[in-house]
């Protein structure tokens, strides 16, 4: 009998071309996903080492980091992100690659439309000069973000030259409580083993709260992933996964999706095998989360109180100016904070469950007057779904607003900033400083917390309207 | 692009002792706009060193004559724990190298940061919390000490006292930077290798 391995050992072992001694592996790309920020910089490599694109049907182009989210149909004013928009959509042209821009049909945030279009499968390696890559390893795929030079790379020659990461698994029993999203437990374990904990690790979940997770709560933990400092995150594709991907479009159809089938099903840890680091919490343990700091593993139950410097991992130092920046002191409670501004949205929860959960607790409540709430589908399917559903009109009888697909606050690259000093209750990945905008405040929260926030005006727990 | 040749840097040093120095710091999103690599060095750290109109924070240690004087151009900048983490942005790379680094020293680093770091030519060197404290006290009692970096020895020193550690890079990698080499010319001599891999690929 072969040595056991991991799921995340068969993925990567089967992508590898060639092993270079006392180096990296090269390492082959099923599929490429590029925006308009971290691309056209690698475009103008290739245009001058005057090579083409080697495999233009693996790469896909969307816009989204830059796009307004509010008069679509007009052209965009920024210049700048006018040019790249452009540069985006003249480079997809010159060199055959689909380009989903502003607009199109199936435009939005790249680890949205990936998945609901059916190109993200089990078993593929994924890459996108974006860190929140690691969102497509829910369905079994290996993906990670890279940064400009590799895009270069894998348009030129469809490969990487990879280090093989140690492998961590972490394993979540039991059954999340009421209340309790799969934000709430990737948060949970980043607060845990810190923002970077999982440094040099490629991560796979395991265990019940997991298997029992939607697809799009799954890619929620997996977009996390990041955030613990994990090259990656990987769930085990099973029947929820093949069910959310059969039929979608560029999904593979017919005999050709039941020939896949079998191996799919061969895409799991086998018994006895091992992983650098294995780590287990207990579902009961997990209330709903909020962070308090400046970067995601700063983060506590919503009932708690903000932490003294000794008792979190970060040093003092860091940790006081960290808190110093989000006007906060030592062991004040986090209920009751007054909220200024709400984003529901980005890569991590502007998914179709994500608005029914928002839906569920602002149903027959009215946004608070205090708060302005930024609403934002992933993509344009997401938009429809939220219309088709009934929850666009829950939404505006509770006084909210829907604004257009993109990846908006979430890094504020469009018109969406957080203005200085404001508070924002954000459903996005990262609370760094200034990440909403200059000065901007975040607490990054679960889309039923943001709902919360959003009827009350001030951190609230959402379980109170359950 | 192939990049400048890394042998043995000798230069000062800008501290940074800050943990988790995310790259949103090292060059916000709003400086990602631009279709070229240039000028990004003008806003490496930008919400760190500039007030809102643009005039210098005088607290912010590139804008202390000590670290930024004329004539002392500072090529190794030493960061607290978990330097870089956070975005695949390479523009955070870029930003640095296009300020004049070429040698970012600390105790821990995001995994894309160092990718990336490498891919442009800027060496990230690993170095023991411990050694990591001693290099941040010597600076701070002679901002002018001076450091070492030695990349065929893999090893860094403090050329003040002599204290000397070792890091680790991978072996390929070492070559390219020494060499000025980039990993697109050695992945384009295996072209036909790659075709015939994508073939056996099912999807």
């Amino acid at each position: 009998m072969s040595t056991p391995k991991t799921l995340f050992d068969k993925v990567w072992d089967a992508h590898v071309v060639r092993h270079v001694d006392d180096g990296p592996d090269v390492f082959f790309i099923d599929r490429h996903f590029i925006h308009e920020v971290t691309s056209p910089v690698a475009f103008l490599g290739l245009e001058s080492r005057h090579v083409p694109v080697m495999f233009s049907q693996r790469t896909f182009a969307t816009a989204d980091h830059n796009t307004p989210t509010l008069n679509q149909h007009l052209p965009v004013a920024d210049p700048l992100s006018a040019n790249q928009l452009a540069a985006l959509e003249r480079n997809a042209t010159k060199y055959g690659i689909s380009h989903w821009g502003l607009g199109h049909i199936k435009n939005g945030i790249v680890h949205v439309v990936g998945p609901e279009n059916g190109i993200t499968l089990p078993g593929m390696t994924i890459v996108c000069g974006d860190s929140h890559t690691s969102t497509h390893g829910a369905f079994g795929a290996i993906a990670f973000g890279i940064g400009t030079s590799e895009v270069e790379m894998v348009l030129a020659t469809q490969c990487i030259m990879q280090p093989k990461p140690k492998k961590m698994r972490i394993t979540v029993n039991g059954t999340l409580g009421k209340g309790v999203l799969p934000k709430d437990a990737i948060l949970y374990i980043i607060s845990q083993i810190s923002a970077s904990g999982a440094t040099g690790y490629f991560v796979e979940y395991a265990g019940d709260v997991f298997e029992n997770m939607s697809m799009e709560g799954r890619m929620t933990v997996c977009n996390m992933s990041i955030e613990m400092g994990a090259r990656g995150g990987i769930i085990a594709p099973d029947a929820t996964t093949l069910n959310y991907l059969k039929g979608r479009e560029l999904a593979p159809q017919g005999e050709q999706w039941d020939k896949l089938v079998p191996y799919w099903q061969t895409l799991k840890t086998d018994e006895g095998a091992t992983f650098d680091v294995d780590l287990t919490f207990d579902a009961a343990a997990i209330e709903p989360q909020i962070t308090y700091g400046t970067n995601p593993g700063l983060g506590t139950g919503v009932t708690r109180q903000i932490p003294v410097a000794e008792t979190v991992k970060d040093g003092a130092a860091s940790y006081k100016k960290s808190l110093q920046y989000m006007g906060f002191s030592e062991n004040e409670s986090m209920l009751g904070k007054p909220v200024d501004f709400v984003f529901l949205g980005s890569c991590t929860n502007g998914r179709i469950e994500d608005f029914r959960a928002f839906a569920s607790i602002v149903k027959g409540r009215q946004k608070a007057d205090n708060v302005t709430a930024w609403l934002v589908p992933g993509s344009h399917i997401v938009e429809s779904q939220i219309k088709e559903e009934g929850i666009l009109d829950i939404l505006t009888t509770a006084g909210f607003e829907l604004r257009q697909p993109g990846c908006s606050a979430c890094l504020a690259m469009n018109e969406d900033k957080i203005p200085a000093g404001k508070y924002a209750v954000s459903t996005s990945n990262r609370n760094f400083e200034g990440r909403q905008g200059p000065g901007a405040r975040t607490l990054l929260a679960s889309p039923l917390v943001a709902a919360a926030a959003a009827v009350t005006g001030v951190v609230t727990d959402p379980r109170q309207f359950i | 692009m192939a990049y400048d040749k890394f042998t043995i840097l000798r230069s000062t040093a800008v501290p940074m002792p800050i943990e988790n120095v995310d790259t949103d710091q090292i060059i916000p999103a709003r400086f990602l706009k631009a279709t070229e690599r240039k000028g990004f060095g003008d806003n490496l750290f930008r919400d760190w060193r500039y007030n809102n109109d643009d005039t210098p924070k005088q607290d912010f240690v590139l804008n202390n004559p000590t670290y930024s004087g004329e004539g002392s151009p500072r090529k190794i900048l030493v960061g607290g724990k978990n330097f870089g983490s956070g975005s695949s942005r390479e523009h955070a790379a870029w930003a640095i190298y296009d300020y004049g680094f070429r040698c970012v020293v600390s105790s821990f680093f995001a995994d894309i940061f160092r990718n990336n770091s490498l891919n442009i030519g800027i060496l990230p060197v690993q170095v023991s919390p411990e050694f990591l404290e001693k290099i941040f006290a010597a600076i701070d009692a002679d901002p002018n000490t001076e450091l070492e970096i030695n990349l065929p020895t893999q090893t860094i020193t403090l050329l003040v006292t002599g204290e000397s550690e070792s890091f680790n890079i991978n072996g390929y990698k070492k070559h390219n930077l020494i060499n000025g080499y980039d990993d697109i010319d050695y992945l384009l001599s295996m072209k036909g290798e790659i075709e015939t891999f994508a073939e056996t690929r099912p999807f």
